[in-house]
């Protein structure tokens, strides 16, 4: 291992670099975001919802999470061009990411409302509380705490899981990292190179929501 | 004076089990009502049904003058909206079992809720509120504690302070001494009796014995979804007239 070699083209790559993991933070948070909003909505259905929508959305749920992200990937990318949708392969990623980030979050915010006991919709509705504010004022807030350290992971996994997104052209932080060793051959480096970053990345967000926890944490 | 509380040929099944078959109850404004009877007899449900957290198919139920969660249109029975259901909910007051606090709020934030959100009051006016009641059930010392922080009486003394805070027109007790340690039921037990010697009206369901005979104006005894005997405590528990009473009395704590 040459490492000032290395220090030298990885000065050189710096702009291309900067760039993909750029484009690896953008694909993550926004479908962290859309995936979270929209998972939101499937784990009210999934708790709330008539008899029929629970099965549609069950089955939403148990498609998505029993197909590998990186078919899901695919799917979007050239299933939806045939069907006349034309999105590029950054949408398209970032739609696959969505959709598996919401059966996620969906079942999450499931379970986390299903936990608390039955107790405290009745105390609220004794107190003259409508649904709405039930939830607003009741349940979200504990449910949001409870949801917390597995919407992280959900994260940390949605980072991983954008690497994919190099196979369909979106030159995120992997796609740089091999364009940049088949320019210089320096694949060991910067492999470990592009690890350490995401590990970063993901150190990150596990402290972050560490962080979050503690503040929120009821006593 | 005409009744606070008429309850009438009440029926209420859980899927094909009926577990009220038939209940008529009149209160007074200030009685204080214990449901008593061995569980599976339909105190609870009762209870439940008066501030609707239990639908019934049958019977009415009448709270100052309102009738409570269904009304008859054109020979129908129809049920209230969820709003006006809701606007219902919130004449009653409720105690239960396991106390029910809303873990993420301080006591007074617990008690403040329903006055903001239901009452729609100022935050000052609601804690001024909160805050008196709290006094009331000694707990002021202790109102910026969460739940977690406080023991089982002091989370039911909290508890009843958020009922009966929303100045409910009738409190409803449903077992407030039961999930509680034997030395801590004394404390709460002072705290409902101050409301009875208030004037509250009260209907509550009761294991204890003791307490129902020394609080109660009269006391209603349960069997298999219907009262089968009710008068006055001294009658109750010293004259029981069925031999169901009796058996139960027999094996009832004092």
């Amino acid at each position: 291992m040459n490492f000032s070699l290395f220090l030298t083209e990885l000065w050189n790559a710096r702009l291309s670099l900067l760039s993909g993991l750029g484009d690896t933070i953008l694909i993550s948070v926004a479908s962290v975001i859309l995936g979270s909003v929209l998972g939101v909505f499937v784990g009210l259905a999934m708790t709330y919802g008539a008899k029929w929508l629970r099965f549609v959305v069950r089955l939403y749920i148990d498609f998505l999470r029993g197909t590998p992200v990186f078919v899901l990937i695919l799917a979007c990318f050239y299933i939806l061009s045939v069907v006349g949708l034309d999105l590029t392969a950054f949408q398209a990623g970032v739609l696959a990411l969505t959709l598996f980030c919401s059966s996620h979050v969906g079942e999450i915010v499931r379970g986390a409302l299903s936990a608390i006991p039955q107790g405290q919709t009745e105390a609220a509705k004794s107190v003259g509380l409508t649904f709405g504010q039930t939830f607003v004022y009741v349940l979200l807030p504990q449910a949001l705490r409870q949801i917390l350290p597995t919407w992280v992971n959900t994260a940390t996994e949605i980072v991983k899981a954008s690497t994919l997104l190099s196979i369909i052209g979106v030159v995120e932080l992997l796609l740089a990292t091999q364009q940049v060793i088949s320019r210089t051959y320096l694949s060991l480096e910067f492999y470990l190179f592009a690890g350490f970053v995401y590990f970063l990345l993901n150190f990150v967000i596990e402290q972050a929501g560490r962080a979050v926890e503690r503040r929120i944490s009821i006593p | 004076m005409s009744p606070i509380l008429t309850i009438s040929g009440l029926h209420k099944s859980f899927g094909k089990v009926e577990v009220l078959k038939g209940i008529d109850l009149t209160m007074q404004q200030g009685d204080v009502v214990s449901l008593i009877g061995s569980s599976g007899s339909g105190k609870t449900t009762l209870l439940r049904c008066v501030n609707l957290l239990e639908d019934f198919e049958q019977g009415s139920i009448e709270l100052a003058g309102q009738s409570i969660g269904y009304k008859q249109e054109g020979g129908q029975r129809r049920r209230l909206s969820e709003r006006e259901i809701a606007r219902q909910r919130a004449m009653t007051g409720m105690a239960f079992q396991q106390f029910n606090l809303f873990p993420h709020m301080t006591a007074i934030r617990n008690v403040m809720l329903g006055l903001i959100k239901t009452k729609k009051m100022p935050k000052d006016e609601a804690r001024a509120i909160a805050e008196k009641w709290l006094e009331r059930v000694g707990m002021g010392q202790r109102r910026d504690h969460y739940p977690g922080q406080l023991s089982g009486g002091q989370q039911q003394r909290v508890a009843i302070a958020r009922a009966i805070a929303m100045n409910p027109q009738i409190m409803l007790f449903d077992e407030v001494t039961s999930a509680l340690d034997p030395e801590l039921v004394a404390e709460v037990l002072a705290v409902v009796r101050d409301l009875a010697n208030e004037g509250m009206t009260m209907l509550l369901v009761t294991h204890e014995m003791r307490f129902a005979r020394d609080v109660s104006s009269k006391v209603v005894f349960m069997h298999q979804g219907r009262i089968h005997e009710e008068g006055a405590p001294e009658q109750i528990f010293g004259a029981p007239k069925t031999e169901r009473l009796q058996g139960f009395l027999a094996n009832s704590e004092f």
